[in-house]
């Protein structure tokens, strides 16, 4: 008798679990490892299940070195995730792969997002589709030291506004040992950070020129304004002597550790920068050429929806796409990841706008340019190798920035293929 | 009932009309099986999977195409695997002699010290156990520039104007050799003494009686008697050093293989190749060269160093 008390309690048991897993649909969300993403992701998984009890979100992640290996090789394998972070600029490759749907025009009316996001979403457009949504969007600004400006003499709530005088504050920040060796920086040089960005999106526009044409299949920096570029860039070593290309290993490490007076970095640096307590820093908007034009590069990580839901799932996919896209999400994930909403209306309020330290991150957003990448690794090794062939190789800015457009344009055109 | 007697009766009959011989080979063979089946699955079916990839173009998301010889003509037109080529050889020729030349020094020595031998022998292996990632950020900082790089703060402190090390394209390869070699030296130098404990004690009181100085003993005895310890280390280390992958990535992981590809080998080409272009049927092309350079150069030291 008790035996089959027992029985009928664990079907009973069976019975409810079955139910209840046949009521609620599950979906998997994907991003790589990042402390504070991973954070931020939960709480909106745990805001959306409440407001949505139907649906339940599973979050995974894994580091950003196998990431996108990984992504691939689980969707083609039909497995993996329903909804994916991606990088903007891996969009082609997940296109070409089939692992991403474009969005249904139903749900996600491309004139709302025209309307509402900043313009450089149409980074996830191709022909009339969208292929994903960001969160939060990132951009450049530059950072500045307070105290070495105080102990150069320069005033440190004027930071400077154009090249000229970003040149003059480096020349004054700059310390040297008795041979003539940088022991602090006043500019870093780092391509291999987000001066390669600053060079391509910035420099080159301010110097009269476009890097690329043909949504950025053909390089077109190979002019005299790319040149200019170029020259201004290796200049600040080469002929102001401000700053060194490998000092303290990496320009971020430069400013962290108090010995570079200004670098220029993104949002992401944020987090890494908070914690900062031997001195004070502030944020300027990158620097505007003589005639005053400014330019900035702006960047995300946008969430898309893969080709393995199907039917209730996608419509699962579809909602939770849609909360992790809305102005409430956004504003939670700027409190806790410090990247700012993609959204105009979320991101453009007044108390951003005069935030010492968000602000000229936002008017960046305003004038920035995406670079719509076709293997951003090797792109960013061309602008790496370019640079390192005038400062180490001792080449002409002119022949160095030939051989860049020429070993781009390659990489370029292998990927149309 | 039946069936499963007359089952019952063959095997049993098959079992016992069989040797010893013959069941312990069946029994050698069925334990050999599992490692076997294990390399076959997850050692040589890749490789073969490996030539056929290489004359596809294969990128992970789009479906493999065959292509014919595209890749190895593309390889061998790019100016970027022949610095590379150059670079691994130079690893090679330049890693190999003089880590071994270090390491039977040590061991020589070694050999004869009583004090603290354990001690020392520890020491000298500790860097062997050390990962190479952690050991090539060490380095890397080593060689940084003033203020903060020790190998220039001590230039600097004798007024010997400061080098570039990793930011030279002349400097960056030796720079970066140099942490490897001293990373393998732990274990060369253990198989050294083996070999060296190995040569009977009698050899050597015969030579000292006859008179022998120690050069003679060293070139005629000593020398002669490791050649089988050297065909494995060189054999060994050769193969470590045309492989050589952690150390170049992690000394300069912002531009690994950098500046200006001066220090990149073979390996890093592939797994840039592959892992950060997704160009997979291109590196597997590259991975069949670098197959066939390792089956070559071991073959040929082999042969170069085998006994008569």
């Amino acid at each position: 008798m008790r035996f089959r008390h027992l029985i009928a309690s664990v079907a009973l048991g069976v019975a409810t679990l079955a139910a209840s897993g046949a009521r609620a649909v599950e979906i998997e969300y994907w991003q790589y490892v990042f402390d504070t993403r991973v954070k931020a992701m939960n709480q909106l998984i745990a805001k959306f299940q409440e407001a949505n009890p139907d649906i339940k979100v599973k979050q995974t992640t894994f580091p950003y070195a196998d990431y996108q290996t990984k992504v691939a090789a689980s969707i083609l394998a039909g497995q993996g995730p329903d909804v994916v972070q991606l990088f903007y600029g891996w969009t082609d490759n997940f296109i070409a792969g089939k692992m991403i749907r474009p969005l249904r025009a139903e749900a996600f009316p491309a004139a709302d997002i025209e309307r509402d996001f900043f313009p450089i979403v149409s980074a996830m457009k191709r022909g009339n589709d969208y292929y994903g949504l960001p969160t939060a969007v990132r951009s450049l600004a530059l950072f500045y030291n307070k105290k070495a400006f105080k102990d150069a003499g320069l005033d440190p709530n004027n930071p400077p506004k154009t090249l000229e005088e970003l040149i003059a504050a480096a020349e004054k920040t700059t310390k040297r040992d008795g041979s003539g060796n940088i022991t602090s920086a006043g500019m870093t040089l780092d391509m291999t950070g987000q001066d390669h960005q600053w060079w391509r999106e910035v420099l080159i526009r301010q110097f009269g020129g476009t890097p690329y044409t043909e949504n950025d299949t053909k390089v077109t920096y190979n002019d005299e304004a790319g040149l200019k570029a170029l020259t201004f860039y290796t200049d600040l070593q080469k002929k102001h002597k401000v700053g060194q290309a490998g000092f303290m290993d990496e320009g971020q490490a430069a400013f962290r550790a108090g010995l570079a007076a200004m670098t220029i970095d993104g949002t992401f640096r944020l987090g890494s920068f908070g914690t900062i307590k031997s001195f004070e820093w502030g944020v300027t908007e990158l620097p505007a050429n003589a005639q005053g034009v400014r330019s900035n590069y702006a960047s995300y990580f946008a969430n898309a929806i893969t080709t393995k839901a199907e039917g209730e799932k996608l419509a699962a996919a579809e909602k939770f796409l849609a909360y992790v896209s809305s102005p409430e999400a956004m504003n939670i994930w700027m409190e806790v990841v410090g990247e700012l909403p993609a959204r105009r209306t979320a991101a453009l309020t007044p108390e951003n706008i005069a935030h010492p330290i968000y602000g000229p991150f936002l008017k960046g957003l305003e004038y920035a340019h995406t670079t719509l990448f076709k293997d951003e690794l090797a792109q960013r090794q061309v602008a790496i190798d370019m640079v390192n062939r005038v400062l180490i190789g001792n080449e002409e800015p002119k022949a160095s920035l030939a051989k860049a457009a020429e070993a781009e344009q390659a990489i370029l055109d292998r990927a149309k293929r | 009932m039946s069936v499963v007697a007359h089952r019952e009766a063959t095997t049993g009959g098959f079992w016992s009309r069989t040797s010893l011989g013959q069941k312990q080979l069946i029994w050698a063979w069925g334990f050999l099986a599992v490692p076997l089946l294990f390399y076959v699955v997850i050692r040589f079916w890749p490789t073969f999977q490996a030539f056929y990839l290489s004359v596809t173009d294969w990128t992970i998301t789009k479906p493999a195409e065959f292509v014919g010889l595209e890749n190895y003509k593309r390889l061998f037109a790019d100016p970027l695997f022949w610095q590379v080529f150059r670079n691994t050889f130079v690893y090679l020729i330049l890693g190999t002699p003089i880590s071994l030349m270090i390491s039977f020094i040590v061991a020589y020595y070694l050999d004869r010290v009583r004090f603290m031998h354990t001690f020392i022998r520890a020491l000298y292996f500790l860097p062997f156990l050390t990962t190479a990632a952690a050991m090539a950020w060490v380095w890397r900082w080593f060689y940084q520039p003033v203020p903060i790089g020790v190998i220039n703060d001590v230039l600097a402190g004798f007024g010997i104007p400061q080098q570039p090390f990793l930011r030279s394209t002349t400097q960056a390869l030796p720079a970066v050799l140099a942490p490897a070699v001293w990373a393998g030296l732990g274990f060369q130098i253990i198989i050294f003494l083996a070999g060296l404990r190995a040569i009977p004690v009698t050899y050597y009181e015969a030579a000292r009686i006859d008179g022998l100085s120690e050069g003679a003993i060293l070139r005629k005895i000593t020398l002669p008697l490791l050649k089988p310890t050297l065909v494995f280390l060189v054999v060994f280390s050769s193969i470590g050093f045309l492989r050589i992958f952690d150390q170049v990535y992690n000394i300069n992981t912002n531009d690994p293989g950098g500046p200006l590809n001066s220090t990149k080998p073979l390996v890093l080409m592939i797994y840039q190749t592959a892992f950060s272009s997704y160009e997979m049927g291109y590196a597997a092309a590259q991975t069949v060269v670098l197959f066939l350079i390792l089956l070559v150069i071991s073959l040929v030291q082999l042969r170069l160093m085998r006994d008569r």
